[in-house]
């Protein structure tokens, strides 16, 4: 579904701040698979889902999705075949807008937007239908402005909008990282019941490892730009924490850097 | 008692100049509320719309279709400025800027070089859609009425399409647009056009009620239009959300200021102050919300405190 294929990207290149953040990365997912994804601060795991989302081009290698190389075409083109939720809940959605129109914007992904009404009474009952799934009370709320919900409410119709035109590829780029533990754990069962239900192709990045370990059928670990550790399967159902970290650093040569790892 | 009666025969003349203007404002909300963008085009956009509609009318056409024309060119000019922000990465200011100064040399270009064209209701008769004589304003207001009821209930609709549900969002929040599949380069210079081409059809209007098309009609014009918005958005905030009622709100805040700004001359302030007046007052609004957070970060930090 998702091949990278010999990617690097340096930033501020022929600057004094030059950065090397990626260097010749290959990864393939296959159709279905939900790929948690782990490494210290820095390693490169935003880096690897922005050049895969668009945000700025690769300095080297290609991108495929579903058989189409995605590699020249700018982002709002390959949104098209991407859902996306970020780190930060006011990046996802437009706070001034109403809930309905939010989510009216995603159903309008992929497709040319023309001079049609936007939200039909059949639209806003879809909408409806599928708030209620969430479970937060949020189908009353089609009319609210998104900048008056909470962070985990905004995080959740995100998810919805990320998945409502089913997306080739999910990319979440620790997308619980700004919840409180009981929001970010409500947060994550909706995302893997999402997942699953629309048997979505997957790539979640997450701070914490029982998380990395709890969802998803494969694992990767990210460090200095390298993809050090790769398992899938049994072998991921039965890591353990203490197993990753030592695998970290046998395959990184160093402690795991994160303290925020560790912590959780 | 008399000079009540005076002051109360400049008001028709006030709500018309604020209709006219808050049409003009009209489309200034489409950029800096909408899309979030400072754009002075309009000082150059607004004196293109006089420009074409007057040049056009005196050389014998439809006043519909020179009107029609203003608002054509309106748009270029818009796309222009869209064009060098989006495409060249200019600044959208900056962007603005370049294309006001240029519009400088096409109004003029327009004109055949005159500084000034007269365009009045006697000389061409039934030539013009609304009058600068005092005898038919009630006439003209209606009219103008009807244009900004019209105006309103298409933007109302436009704004609820998908395309302009895209231009809303661009101006809200650039990630998420692009995250959804939105072309925010297209978004912002369609807004900018479509901005710029109903301030042009305020320039076409302004020109026949003033009676001539004027190189320097245009100057300082976006900061009355934004007054206008302030103003509309300050007397009626939070009252409703509905996009509608907003632009009409948008439109009594330009009629308020000229109210405002007739009962000034009317008392006798001598009008080279009247520029200094209309932006200090735009610019006393437009610091108040910082001033605003700045206080209510303040207070923020000592709520803080107490439930620590
Ligand atoms: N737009 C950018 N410009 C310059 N440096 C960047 C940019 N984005 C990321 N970096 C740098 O690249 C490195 C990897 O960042 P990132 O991919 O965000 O790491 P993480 O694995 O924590 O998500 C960091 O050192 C970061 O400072
Ligand atoms: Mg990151």
């Amino acid at each position: 579904m998702l091949e990278i294929k010999n990617i690097s990207k340096t930033f501020n290149s022929g600057t004094i701040n030059e950065k090397k953040v990626l260097s010749n990365v290959s990864l393939t997912l296959e159709d279905g698979d939900f790929v948690t994804v782990i490494g210290g601060n820095g390693a490169g795991k935003s880096t690897i889902l922005n050049l895969v989302a668009g945000v700025y081009p690769v300095d080297e290698g290609k991108i495929i999705i579903d058989g189409n190389d995605v590699t020249k075409l700018p982002e709002h083109k390959r949104a098209a075949f991407i859902g996306r939720v970020f780190q930060d809940p006011r990046m996802g959605t437009a706070s001034d807008m109403w809930v309905e129109e939010n989510m009216s914007i995603a159903d309008s992904r992929g497709h040319r937007r023309g001079v049609r009404w936007a939200i039909t009474s059949k639209d806003r009952e879809r909408f409806r239908e599928q708030l209620k799934l969430l479970d937060l009370g949020l189908e009353n709320r089609l009319t609210t402005k998104m900048g008056l919900l909470s962070g985990g409410q905004r995080q959740a119709i995100t998810l919805l909008m990320a998945t409502l035109k089913r997306p080739k590829l999910l990319l979440l780029d620790e997308h619980t990282a700004a919840l409180d533990p009981k929001t970010a754990a409500k947060v994550l069962e909706i995302t893997d019941r999402l997942v699953k239900e629309n048997s979505l192709t997957a790539l979640m990045v997450t701070h914490n490892m029982k998380d990395a370990i709890a969802y998803g059928n494969r694992l990767i670990m990210m460090n200095a730009g390298k993809v050090i550790l790769d398992v899938r399967g049994e072998e991921k159902k039965n890591l353990t924490i203490e197993a990753l970290l030592e695998m970290f650093t046998k395959a990184s040569g160093a402690e795991f850097a994160s303290d925020r790892a560790l912590l959780s | 008692m008399q000079i009540l009666l005076n002051w109360l025969d400049t008001l028709p003349g006030a709500v018309s100049q604020g209709l006219v203007w808050g049409i003009m404002a009209i489309g200034l909300y489409i950029t800096y509320k909408v899309l979030d963008i400072a754009d002075l085009t309009v000082d150059g956009s607004i004196t293109t719309g006089a420009a074409v509609c007057t040049v056009m009318v005196t050389n014998g056409e439809n006043i519909i279709l020179a009107m029609l024309c203003a608002v054509i060119a309106g748009m270029l000019a818009g796309m222009l400025t869209g064009l060098l922000h989006t495409l060249l990465g200019i600044p959208a200011i900056l962007a603005g800027i370049l294309t006001q100064l240029m519009l400088w040399s096409v109004n003029l270009i327009v004109m055949d070089g005159r500084a000034n064209i007269a365009l009045s209701r006697l000389k061409y008769g039934d030539k013009v859609l609304i009058s600068s004589g005092a005898s038919d304003i009630y006439v003209t207001l209606g009219i103008l009425a009807a244009i900004v009821i019209v105006i309103v209930l298409l933007l109302y609709w436009f704004f609820g399409t998908e395309l302009g549900m895209s231009l809303r969002a661009t101006g809200n929040n650039l990630d998420m647009s692009r995250a959804q599949g939105i072309n925010t380069n297209f978004t912002k210079v369609f807004g900018l056009a479509l901005s710029n081409g109903v301030v042009a059809l305020a320039g076409s209007l302004l020109a026949q009620q003033q009676g001539s098309a004027d190189i320097n009609m245009g100057r300082g014009a976006i900061v009355i239009g934004l007054a206008a918005v302030i103003v509309g958005e300050a007397l009626f905030q939070k009252k409703t959300t509905n996009f509608a009622i907003r632009l009409l709100f948008v439109v009594c805040g330009a009629i308020i200021y000229w109210l405002v700004f007739q009962t000034v001359i009317f008392l006798g302030l001598p009008s080279e102050y009247l520029k200094m007046l209309s932006a200090s007052v735009v610019a006393i609004f437009l610091g108040l919300p910082y001033l605003k957070t700045r206080l209510g970060l303040k207070k923020k930090k000592t709520e803080g405190k107490t439930n620590a």
